[in-house]
């Protein structure tokens, strides 16, 4: 079995299944004031201090969660009820349109049930927005911004540190979603210029259901959730030792090896890229021409439909993505290749393929072995529907 | 062989597709996704286009252990079936929708994909026996569902698969249940798996917009329709006349002319037919037995069969019926079995 979408979820690090697995037959609450509860938030915090450590945060700075959605909601929502409470003329939101759902929906529920007015930021045809773009779009009734780090679809990395200096330097606060950055780029909270980070486990070799928020101490913002205020009062929810110590440990590690597992990883994606391109000649890689993760292969074939490349490489034993597929499991174009400038058929027509880890040269050679004869096979049945009138 | 199970989320579509892994074909369950904005939750008597019956389709597969995935054919549907609901009755004719999916749909869009995909055939939870390309009626008669079948031609049916035919639906859902299958016990859908209410009126009068016109009887006119569409041949009920009939006897659709908006309505025996002029002949079998020859026809799902004979003609088929029947709606199918075997189909044109 190939695994090529470690974008959607990596294996877990030995080290944080054993931190989680040393923690689990644990009793005690964090919150709870006896020695069983001391001794559990003392876990909690020293995993929290590793985490702040790492990302170069204050302690303070890391509000738990439950994941890179939560965190999204928390930062949006939050910010965006904090700043029009202080300032009811606050109600734009700024944006990106290459966000992740967990941004997109939570701006547009935002607009659609809160009074925000939104504004999509556009981005080039390699998914990159342009500073220009958003100092044009920035003015005093400017609630939030939110750019994503680095995009979970075709891997292009914004110019995060520019646009933080524009927002910062109009007083704005600014979130940014650095879940697939995490792990893979230098992540320094404090040098970002950033107010709110979202961050979360499974990405990087964590488990699910365990993130962050880096919030900075001067920030502030509503809770979505209400209950006993244990993160900074801004999170409530009894905290998850185990999971905690098992983020902190992936953390830890997949920082320790970042700079030869980056290096690592953009050959092996240059090698299947490299391969994919001999095997299928008309080949388009998307964003291809700028600062990209090193990891993501995002290519599209013209003439296929993604999910039935993606399903005859499955039957090969190749696991790959077609990018967003909707709560039905539909494959839809992707709102982020639209965004790029893509046609609808171009959109529908991309695959991600994504490595890890764990990914191996023996990996990028079944999945070139497999790509040939599946985009032969799909482009037959693309020709099929084109020709039925799809 | 490599076939496509097309997985409704229903009892039916699961047992299909075991018994095609059973019989040791390399399967791979599909659920069509075919509404655009699904609802999340099912409701109502409806079988096919929740979530809910995704994730039930999907249940069943990894039941199974295989391979699973959603289609999206929408946009197809959409096209190929509610638009041609739509210009159906506006046109003054009674459609059957999943005779239309059947034939534009499974056994069209879905089956091209699957076959230019690589697969063989595709396998599905109709109630009909399908074997060397014949194609007859389920042994349960209640549940038989060869008449939703007779629009597919020769080549459709080589590459189709019928696992259910010789069972009762009393036996699959006990097979759903011994399997392990979590459906086995999920209620039969029927109505229009796209009128989430069930409210065909109501939908036409969004879709086409109300468009009033006259009740007419004997040529005079005795009252108001909101849409001519509304109306289906035979239909008795929701006629909401004020004036009783003079005999007393109720009244019935008789006909519907679509462009001079008007419903014609009538007594029981002015329903009764027995010429029927069909178009667009399907012959399941290949070819027609004949230029004219005696068969058994069906003129809606369900319907009563009668004896009758067919002639053959290039403009289609001309049917008398040996025993008139009554309400007989054009747009609706007539089938045509030897027995209980389908010889082939036409859209009905007109009856007489």
């Amino acid at each position: 079995m190939t695994y090529l979408d470690h974008a959607a979820t990596t294996p877990m690090l030995p080290v944080a299944a054993a931190a989680i697995t040393e923690q689990l037959g644990r009793v005690g609450n964090p919150s709870s004031l006896h020695a069983s509860g001391r001794a559990a938030r003392r876990v909690v915090e020293e995993a929290r201090e590793r985490i702040a450590a790492t990302y170069g945060a204050a302690p303070a700075e890391v509000v738990l969660t439950a994941g890179g959605t939560e965190s999204d909601n928390l930062a949006i929502k939050g910010l965006y009820w904090a700043r029009r409470a202080a300032d009811p003329r606050r109600r734009r939101v700024l944006a990106s349109a290459v966000e992740h759902h967990a941004v997109l929906d939570s701006v547009q529920w935002l607009a659609d049930r809160q009074g925000a007015a939104v504004d999509w930021l556009p981005v080039d045809s390699a998914g990159v927005l342009h500073p220009e773009t958003l100092a044009a779009a920035l003015d005093d009734d400017v609630a939030l911004v939110t750019v994503m780090w680095a995009n979970n679809e075709v891997g292009t990395i914004q110019p995060i540190a520019e646009l933080a200096a524009i927002a910062r330097a109009n007083g704005i606060p600014m979130h940014s979603d650095a879940v697939q950055a995490a792990g893979v780029l230098p992540l320094d909270f404090t040098r970002s210029g950033l107010d709110a980070v979202t961050i979360t486990g499974h990405k990087l070799g964590g488990p699910v259901g365990v993130g962050a928020l880096l919030l900075r101490r001067d920030a502030t913002l509503e809770p979505v959730l209400h209950g006993g205020g244990q993160e900074r009062d801004v999170r409530s929810g009894t905290l998850d030792v185990a999971g905690t110590a098992g983020f902190a440990a992936a953390v830890v590690e997949s920082a320790a090896h970042r700079e030869d597992q980056a290096k690592r990883l953009a050959a092996l994606r240059d090698e299947l890229v490299a391969g994919i391109r001999a095997a299928v000649p008309d080949v388009v890689v998307n964003a291809e021409s700028v600062d990209r993760l090193p990891g993501i292969a995002h290519v599209t074939f013209p003439g296929c439909e993604g999910d039935a490349v993606l399903m005859l490489l499955d039957a090969a034993g190749v696991q790959c993505s077609t990018g967003s597929a909707c709560t039905a499991g539909v494959a839809r174009a992707s709102h982020v290749l639209l965004a790029m400038g893509a046609a609808e058929a171009h959109a529908r027509a991309s695959l991600r393929f994504s490595l890890g880890h764990t990914s191996t040269a023996a990996d990028v050679a079944a999945a070139v072995a497999a790509i040939g004869p599946a985009v032969e096979r799909a482009r037959q049945a693309g020709a099929q529907l084109a020709g039925t009138g799809r | 062989m490599r076939v496509i199970a097309a997985m409704s989320g229903g009892v039916d579509s699961a047992v299909a597709a075991a018994r095609a892994v059973e019989a040791g074909h390399d399967v791979t369950g599909i659920h069509l996704a075919l509404s655009q904005a699904p609802s999340s939750v099912r409701t109502g008597a409806r079988g096919c286009c929740t979530l809910e019956d995704a994730r039930d389709a999907r249940r069943a597969a990894d039941v199974l252990g295989i391979p699973f995935y959603v289609w999206d054919l929408a946009e197809r549907f959409r096209a190929d079936v509610v638009e041609d609901f739509l210009a159906e009755y506006a046109g003054g004719r009674t459609p059957n929708p999943c005779l239309r999916c059947n034939e534009k749909i499974k056994f069209s869009a879905v089956l091209d994909r699957a076959l230019a995909l690589g697969f063989d055939a595709v396998v599905t939870g109709h109630h009909a026996r399908l074997s060397d390309g014949v194609l007859r009626r389920s042994v349960d008669a209640g549940k038989d569902q060869s008449y939703v079948l007779a629009v597919c031609t020769p080549r459709q049916l080589a590459h189709a698969m019928f696992p259910l035919g010789r069972s009762t639906k009393a036996e699959v859902r006990a097979e759903a249940a011994r399997r392990g299958l979590a459906v086995a016990e999920k209620p039969d859908s029927h109505d229009i798996c796209f009128i989430a209410d069930g409210d065909t009126r109501g939908f036409l009068a969004d879709r086409l917009g109300e468009r009033p016109g006259d009740i007419v009887e004997d040529g005079a006119v005795i009252g108001q329709h909101a849409g001519a569409f509304g109306y289906t041949v035979g239909q008795r009920r929701g006629l909401a006349l004020q004036q009783p009939a003079a005999d007393g006897r109720p009244r019935y659709v008789l006909s519907i002319e679509p462009v001079s908006n008007t419903v014609t309505v009538g007594s029981a025996e002015q329903l009764s037919v027995d010429q029927i002029t069909g178009v667009r002949p399907v012959w399941t079998v290949g070819a027609s037995p004949g230029t004219s020859f005696d068969c058994l026809v069906q003129l809606r799902a369900h319907g009563r069969v009668s004896r009758a004979t067919a002639t053959v003609d290039s403009a289609g088929i001309s049917v008398i019926l040996h025993e008139p029947q009554r309400g007989v709606a054009a747009g609706q199918a007539i089938v045509l079995y030897d027995g209980d075997t389908v010889l082939g189909s036409a859209t009905i044109e007109r009856a007489a």
